[in-house]
């Protein structure tokens, strides 16, 4: 880091809780005009809530946050863009409904003196910014008409080119090719030698070793680690990041895990080359009966959208899902859930109905085949109450509005819904987020229960630790395409982490 | 009827669950009756022709071609939809049915007579086969049913005015006659019309598969996708039928005013929405039923009714009907906050 220099920003012993979770325990963090600062650290580290308070984002916490030495507080985002600190967040914020130009210009349109939008202006220097940037679009297109990946482009172009001081870019390249990696970085080096500081967050740590000066490390709400990127390598970032202490072994699966061979049980899904845009690229597996197949990757390397393809939600452009070995190209969920695929997706609110009782919740997705024409209430609540007893649903009532359930109970009644008739092939999107370690167990004892009973099953997550526990043969996907896999061999979270 | 969801509900949650809770999570079902037995009281007390048997057959009657087409939209408005095109898909099967049938030597308009079955299979062909364009033009196109159903209001009512260039119809077939405007043992068909569908509507959403689909797909449509469900055939449905229940409204409408001509039933449009929704049936879906329905439609016919017992300015009558409509509306979206709020 510069020596000998006042930080532009400096944050001294923040800390911020959610619900009385600690996301941040006394973080000290500095910046330097010129410096490219890259952050590491596991989901939940507390990367991404430590540049939101920077932004503005949250406005609650306790500690001081000083701006060229002067004690600042910001109650908003727009506090913050106004004192120069702007952030491309992670989840994309673009107006696809807008043009190009309106996007790069969002708030800030050139007005005439009546103030009316000077849109030839706007259309003009729009172009010439992202030309600037390598980026050659009509900037008269409408947003949502391009890539995702543009799209990303254009939003960090108009945070790059917003004149602020401070950048702070979280988890930007998850959806970029490399060319368009390499368009970023010499525009993000070039911003570094005019004086802007900027922080990049990414799970990429080649891409962390590459464009920063100095890199901090996260876990678990505290800063852990701090050092020139030329000085470290990914295997040490990859040690400070899971931790090797004590303190955090026996949860984090850091040790060696050896998966089992592969038998020659029959394949019951296999997936031939299935491509979609820009979010999956020529993606081949094969699931057996009673394996459990990892799927894992950073945050938008493409698994959710996978996993959204073999459920028939979303028509790849090519590719065929074959189930026993018969092709199958599903018109919508409900042609999956007949050819005996059950989705469960990451999101429990996507998936459950939370002001009606779990029961219904349970019998929605079986309900064709307990009854016809008429309802049958009492086999569905005999149904459910078998369920609830099987995964041990708390409190056991099946007449309880789902919504009063706790989050831990709520996924297990996201996986009851399917087991009454055990479909042939289970899809998981992120099984074990967000639960309690209590919870996480129970899911992770249910799955294997079932695999034993000879299901097919496809984990996808985005969490090491979730794919670890559960997997008998793991495919790692990065940037859409899977690649590497683990079979038959001796795989560890640094291993996992090492190939995506 | 009305709360009888309700009731079995609370009954279950009773032991974990303050009495508070319970009348919070059920506002959206008390609230209306409230408002019914506010109103009857009302008018009861402010004129004595209203309070009567008498009065309330009146009641019944005026209410039953909107409770007809309620029962239809009851189902689209569960799954969250809309459909703006029920009166004018009503107007063009009544004049559908008068244009089938052999009309007085007096009426100018170039028909073509068939026998009574056929005048009627006609029809309901031709109600359906609308709900079916609006079924694919949300489903299939992706068109918002608002714009879609706003296209087909003008479509049927183009279809309507192409029929009956101007002119005006009185025969329909001697079965929609009766029905329409026929009376057994001093009870109207047309009464006995409504209460039926009202009843199936009751009994197809609670007791079929398809009702609970219908009720899951307006709580969570994302949901009910990821849950395997043909959403897409469900929304179809709802519109298939509420255009048909809107045509039988239309033909029997026809039959009970005695004439088929043009911009007959638009005052239908608003007083179906708002039985529905002054019923206490949710705008964003899945909550309601027909049992609140029909307390809107009471709350409606109450409220038609009574205006014209007490004396008051003919003119204030419609702002006072907005009005109501405005505080049902204001009931009906806190209705939803409050029990996403006893949910927590």
């Amino acid at each position: 880091m510069p020596q000998g220099r006042s930080p532009i920003l400096e944050l001294r012993e923040i800390t911020k809780a959610f619900g009385g979770v600690e996301a941040l325990r006394g973080v000290d963090f500095a910046l330097y005009a010129g410096e490219i600062h890259g952050l590491v650290g596991e989901n939940g580290a507390g990367k991404s809530t430590l540049m939101k308070i920077i932004a503005g984002v949250h406005p609650e916490f306790s500690g001081h946050i000083a701006l060229d030495g002067r004690e600042v507080r910001f109650r908003s985002a727009r506090d913050a863009h106004a004192a120069g600190i702007a952030m491309v967040h992670q989840e994309l914020s673009v107006a696809p409904d807008l043009s190009v130009a309106e996007n790069v210009f969002l708030g800030t349109q050139p007005t005439n003196r009546f103030g009316l939008v000077q849109w030839r202006r706007m259309a003009r220097e729009a172009g010439e910014q992202l030309a600037r940037f390598g980026i050659d679009v009509d900037p008269m297109t409408r947003l949502g008409d391009l890539p995702i990946g543009l799209q990303q482009l254009i939003e960090i172009a108009r945070v790059l080119f917003s004149g602020a001081r401070i950048i702070i870019l979280d988890e930007p390249t998850s959806a970029l090719s490399p060319p368009e990696v390499e368009r970023l970085f010499t525009t993000l080096r070039r911003l570094r030698d005019e004086g802007t500081g900027i922080v990049f967050i990414s799970h990429f740590i080649e891409d962390i070793l590459r464009i920063s000066d100095t890199v901090t490390v996260f876990r678990n709400g505290r800063k852990v680690h701090e050092t020139e990127a030329a000085a470290t390598s990914k295997a040490a970032l990859i040690e400070a990041m899971i931790g090797k202490g004590r303190e955090a072994l026996e949860e984090t699966y850091a040790h060696d895990i050896t998966l089992p061979p592969r038998g020659n049980r029959p394949v019951v899904l296999k997936a031939d080359a299935l491509s979609l845009a820009r979010s999956v690229q020529d993606v081949s597996f094969e699931v057996c009966a009673g394996e459990v197949l990892g799927i894992y990757g950073f945050m938008g390397c493409g698994q959710l959208e996978l996993a959204r393809v073999l459920f028939g939600k979303i028509k790849p452009d090519s590719g065929v899902v074959l189930i026993d070995g018969d092709r199958k190209a599903f018109a919508s969920t409900a042609a999956a859930r007949r050819a005996g695929i059950a989705f469960v997706p990451e999101s429990r609110r996507a998936m459950l109905f939370h002001q009606e009782p779990v029961y219904k919740n349970i019998s929605i997705s079986v309900l064709d085949r307990i009854s016809a024409l008429l309802l049958k209430p009492a086999r569905e609540r005999s149904i459910a109450v078998r369920q609830v007893d099987q995964l041990q649903i708390r409190p056991a009532a099946v007449e309880l509005d789902l919504g009063m359930l706790s989050g831990g109970n709520q996924q297990k009644v996201a996986l009851a819904k399917w087991l009454s008739y055990p479909p042939r092939v289970l899809v998981l999107c992120e099984p074990t987020r967000g639960m309690d370690v209590g919870a996480k167990n129970d899911v992770i004892n249910i799955v294997r229960e079932l695999s034993a009973k000879g299901l097919a099953i496809i984990v996808l997550s985005t969490e090491p630790e979730t794919v670890l526990s559960l997997a008998d043969r793991i495919i790692v996907l990065k940037r859409g395409a899977v690649v590497r896999e683990f079979a038959g061999e001796v795989v560890s979270k640094d291993r996992l982490l090492e190939a995506a | 009827m009305a709360t009888s969801e309700g009731v079995t509900a609370s009954v279950h949650r009773g032991g974990q669950r303050s009495a508070a809770a319970i009348l919070r999570s059920q506002m959206r079902n008390i609230a209306p009756f409230l408002t019914l037995i506010c109103l009857s009281g009302f008018f009861a007390i402010a004129s004595p022709s209203f309070a009567t048997l008498d009065n309330l057959g009146n009641i019944l009657t005026q209410v039953s071609v909107t409770g007809i087409i309620a029962v239809g939209l009851t189902f689209v408005i569960l799954c969250a939809e809309i459909d703006l095109s029920i009166a004018a898909i009503a107007n063009v099967t009544g004049i559908a049915v008068a244009y089938f049938t052999l009309q007085e030597s007096y009426v100018n308009i170039a028909n073509v007579p068939l026998p009574g079955w056929a005048a009627i299979l006609l029809s309901l062909a031709l109600c359906a086969l609308l709900g079916l364009v609006n079924a694919l033009g949300l489903t299939v196109i992706g068109i918002p049913s608002f714009i879609m159903t706003l296209a087909m209001m003008q479509i049927a009512a183009g279809i309507s005015a192409l029929l009956v260039r101007g002119q005006i119809a009185y025969k329909v077939p001697d079965l929609v006659t009766t029905l329409g405007s026929g009376s057994i043992g001093g009870i109207p068909w047309i009464v006995i019309v409504a209460a039926v569908m009202l009843l199936a509507g009751h009994l197809v959403l609670t007791y079929t598969r398809f009702g609970r689909y219908v009720y899951m797909v307006g709580g969570n449509r994302e949901a009910a996708e990821y849950s395997g469900l043909n959403v897409k055939l469900i929304l179809g449905s709802v519109m298939v039928i509420s255009a048909v229940c809107s045509g039988i409204a239309g033909m029997l409408g026809v039959a009970h005013f005695g004439s088929a001509q043009q911009n007959e039933f638009d005052t239908y449009l608003l007083d179906s929405i708002a039985a529905v929704v002054v019923g206490g049936t949710s705008l964003f879906g899945g909550r309601g039923g027909i049992g609140n329905t029909i307390v809107g439609l009471f709350v409606l016919g109450v409220l038609n009714n009574g205006l014209d017992h007490v004396n008051i300015d003919s003119f204030l009558k419609i702002l006072i009907r907005g009005l109501i409509l405005l505080a049902a509306l204001v009931i009906n979206v806190y209705a939803q906050r409050l029990r996403a709020r006893a949910a927590e």
